[in-house]
């Protein structure tokens, strides 16, 4: 070896020439993932690390706006957040599940249309299942109030079909109502991230192996059973990122509760934006956010232990 | 044995059953008989309809017209689930999501069978792989993923079991292995075994019975030897090993042994082996194997012995296979004469360039209609598709 080695430099794991100045390139290609990174982490870095650091500090602040805030490492934020704002966070996390299982509902049948059985209309129901979001998500949201206006053809249906009387007594509508109801809220929810959801499950049934359907049926499974034993359990990433994509968003929404909702409807997402934009009282908006983050979390942690995605694919 | 019930039992009866997909027809009208317990092979080419007539005894492909039998029972119109027939998929289908062992048990526990335990332990000892029984699909070799999927199959003791391409996936070290294994199995179990291949070695190697089918119709039936020694047509002769085909004018016609001319030659063939028209004056394409010929150097045409067949010609190319040496041999009576000659003792002389004749038995000449392609067959397909 001829003396030009550096310190720092590891180990030749090819037979390296003599030549030191040739090993440069391979140091510089070991960069290459780091320089990759680098755009990601900075965005990162400025726009959620820092903005988090941020907010965890206001949410341990007291003080007033004319005063000014200051840290005091008042945790008790968090205790009167949770018991005051409780019944919101319930709510959001119930309407958010249902609107979740609604979504599964409504967009699996529809998943498995566009992968296996529409053919050459496939692109086309892909492009109608995005078309939505051409429109702005607000307006989309607007129009929900109009769909579902008191006295409108869809809310005249229902009570026609007494459907109002079973949501009534379920406590989901009141009277001849839906607009202002929770139903209302959910519905909007529902529309509104159904495309997450068809399009992870679309996602992960196409991939599905169509001999594995024929294997099946070749094995004296009825098409009942292909679909619980084989068709089903595969889709399961499909469904595991659906919900994911679906519900956490969802939980966190507070468009359709303020549109479509009333007082009784409000969600965590109203509370924390009305203490930040009405109240000015950003310590307890910082706690509650910290606290649905925290739920969140934990929920979504223990659904995915659970449906053990890693064990698939 | 003295009702019928018990001597049909078993056997697969296709009756006038085709499968049209709009204008293309992928398998004509029908007539098989798949005789109860014996290893059938349909062989051919991509394209040429085994598969469909596969999936039409499986019931996957519902056929245009016919019916299929088993035994005295019509299954033309049970859905698979309901037929005693069970398939080897080609790159086998096993379930990803569930363990070898729940593969294996999958089409027990489908028809309820409550304990599998015995059952699944025997069969993947049958298998050889006892000791994957917890693993995933995608943990094993493609050899074992293949037995896997026989196992799976086989559990059911099905009437019928069907294997579409089973070791079209496999080297071909491990194919040979498979091959000696899947006719063991078979001997064991005693179940009708329906193969589809590509690979003609494959089909003669394993096979009671080969259907050689070609553009959607069956070329000819019958055990591997049969087939390779006496083909009926120029597309079998192709396609089963290799043939010379020599276009030639019969001579002398009606009596046992025909003269034909080729090439300025005469040659002699059986008359009970010619396919075509006997009379004289007729056409027909004269066939002999490679390996029934003999190859002498030019100079010792005089130690050849009478009532053998002879034509001559120049080497245009020699390849050297270790048990044997393979001569491509232009003449007047054709070019690109195959001759397999064993070595035992090489002559030196008989390299590209030199003068020889070849002399074969007439008892091992074939005549087949000259109205075919004489190279019907030639392509053969290395993958399948």
């Amino acid at each position: 070896m001829t003396g030009t080695t550096t310190e720092a430099a590891p180990p030749p794991l090819t037979t390296a020439p003599a030549a030191g100045e040739v090993r440069k390139p391979p140091t510089r290609r070991r960069l290459v993932p780091y320089w990759l990174l680098l755009p990601g982490i900075l965005w990162l870095l400025v726009f959620f690390a820092l903005p988090l650091v941020y907010q965890a500090s206001t949410s341990v602040q007291t003080g007033s706006l004319e005063k000014g805030f200051q840290v005091t490492w008042h945790f008790a934020t968090y205790w009167d957040a949770l018991a005051e704002y409780y019944p919101q966070y319930v709510r959001s996390l119930l309407y958010a599940g249902t609107a979740t299982v609604l979504c599964l509902l409504l967009g699996y049948p529809l998943a498995y249309l566009i992968a296996f059985k529409a053919g050459r209309w496939r692109n086309l129901i892909l492009v109608l299942v995005i078309a939505p979001f051409f429109t702005s998500f607000l307006i989309r949201t607007l129009a929900w109030k109009t769909i579902l206006a008191d006295g409108g053809a869809v809310v005249g249906a229902l009570d026609a079909l007494h459907v109002l009387d079973v949501t009534n007594w379920l406590g989901w509508t009141q009277g001849d109502r839906v607009l202002a109801t929770p139903m209302a809220v959910v519905c909007g929810l529902t529309y509104n991230f159904l495309p997450f959801m068809i399009l992870p499950l679309y996602t992960s049934l196409e991939r599905i192996d169509g001999r594995l359907h024929e294997a099946a049926r070749d094995l004296y499974a009825s098409p009942a059973t292909t679909f619980r034993k084989v068709t089903f359990p595969l889709s399961m990433p499909g469904v595991v990122s659906g919900t994911l994509l679906t519900f956490i968003p969802a939980s966190g929404d507070y468009v359709n509760a303020e549109l479509l909702g009333s007082t009784d409807t409000k969600m965590v997402g109203n509370v924390i934006q009305s203490q930040f934009l009405r109240v000015l009282d950003y310590p307890t908006a910082a706690a509650l956010s910290f606290i649905l983050m925290a739920v969140v979390l934990i929920m979504v942690t223990v659904y995915i232990r659970r449906a053990g995605t890693e064990d698939l694919v | 044995m003295t009702t019928d019930t018990k001597s049909t039992g078993g056997d697969v009866r296709l009756t006038g059953i085709s499968k049209t997909y709009g204008s293309f027809t992928a398998v004509h009208p029908l007539e098989l008989t798949i005789p109860q317990g014996s290893f059938f092979a349909l062989l051919g080419a991509s394209g040429c309809g085994k598969t469909t007539t596969l999936r039409m005894i499986a019931g996957l492909e519902d056929p245009t017209t016919g019916t299929v039998h088993l035994g005295e029972r019509d299954v033309t119109d049970l859905p698979p689930y309901k037929r005693p027939v069970n398939t080897v998929f080609q790159s086998y289908a096993l379930f990803p999501h569930l363990s070898i062992y729940e593969n294996v048990a999958f089409g027990l526990r489908r028809r309820g069978v409550k304990s599998v335990k015995k059952q699944v332990g025997d069969m993947l000892e049958l298998v050889q792989l006892g000791d994957r029984a917890q693993q995933r699909p995608h943990q094993l070799s493609g050899g074992q993923q293949q037995r896997v999927a026989v196992a799976r199959a086989l559990i059911n003791h099905p009437q019928v079991l069907l294997l579409d391409e089973p070791l079209g996936a496999l080297d071909l070290k491990l194919r040979r292995q498979m091959q000696l294994e899947l006719k063991r199995i078979q001997t064991e179990v005693g179940i009708t075994f329906v193969h589809v291949t590509h690979d003609q070695e494959e089909a003669m190697t394993m096979a009671d019975q080969v259907a050689v089918m070609n553009g959607g119709r069956v070329e000819q039936l019958g055990a591997p030897a049969d087939l390779y020694e006496n083909p009926q047509t120029t597309f079998v002769a192709n396609f089963l090993g290799t043939s010379n085909l020599i276009p030639a004018e019969i001579v002398e016609g009606a009596s046992e042994d025909l003269v034909v001319s080729a090439g300025g030659g005469k040659l002699r063939l059986p008359a009970g082996r010619c396919q075509a028209s006997t009379a004289a004056g007729g056409r027909l394409l004269v066939g002999v194997r490679p390996e029934k010929i003999s190859l002498v150097h030019a100079d010792d045409a005089g130690t050849i012995p009478d009532g053998r067949n002879r034509l001559t010609g120049t080497i245009t190319a020699s390849s050297f296979i270790g048990v044997s040496t393979q001569y491509v041999v232009d003449g007047p009576a054709g070019s690109g004469l195959q001759v397999y000659e064993q070595n035992v003792e090489r002559d030196s002389r008989l390299a590209p360039g030199a003068e020889v004749v070849l002399h074969w038995n007439p008892a091992h000449t074939f005549g087949l209609g000259a109205d075919q392609a004489i190279d019907a067959g030639t392509q053969k397909v290395e993958d399948a598709a």
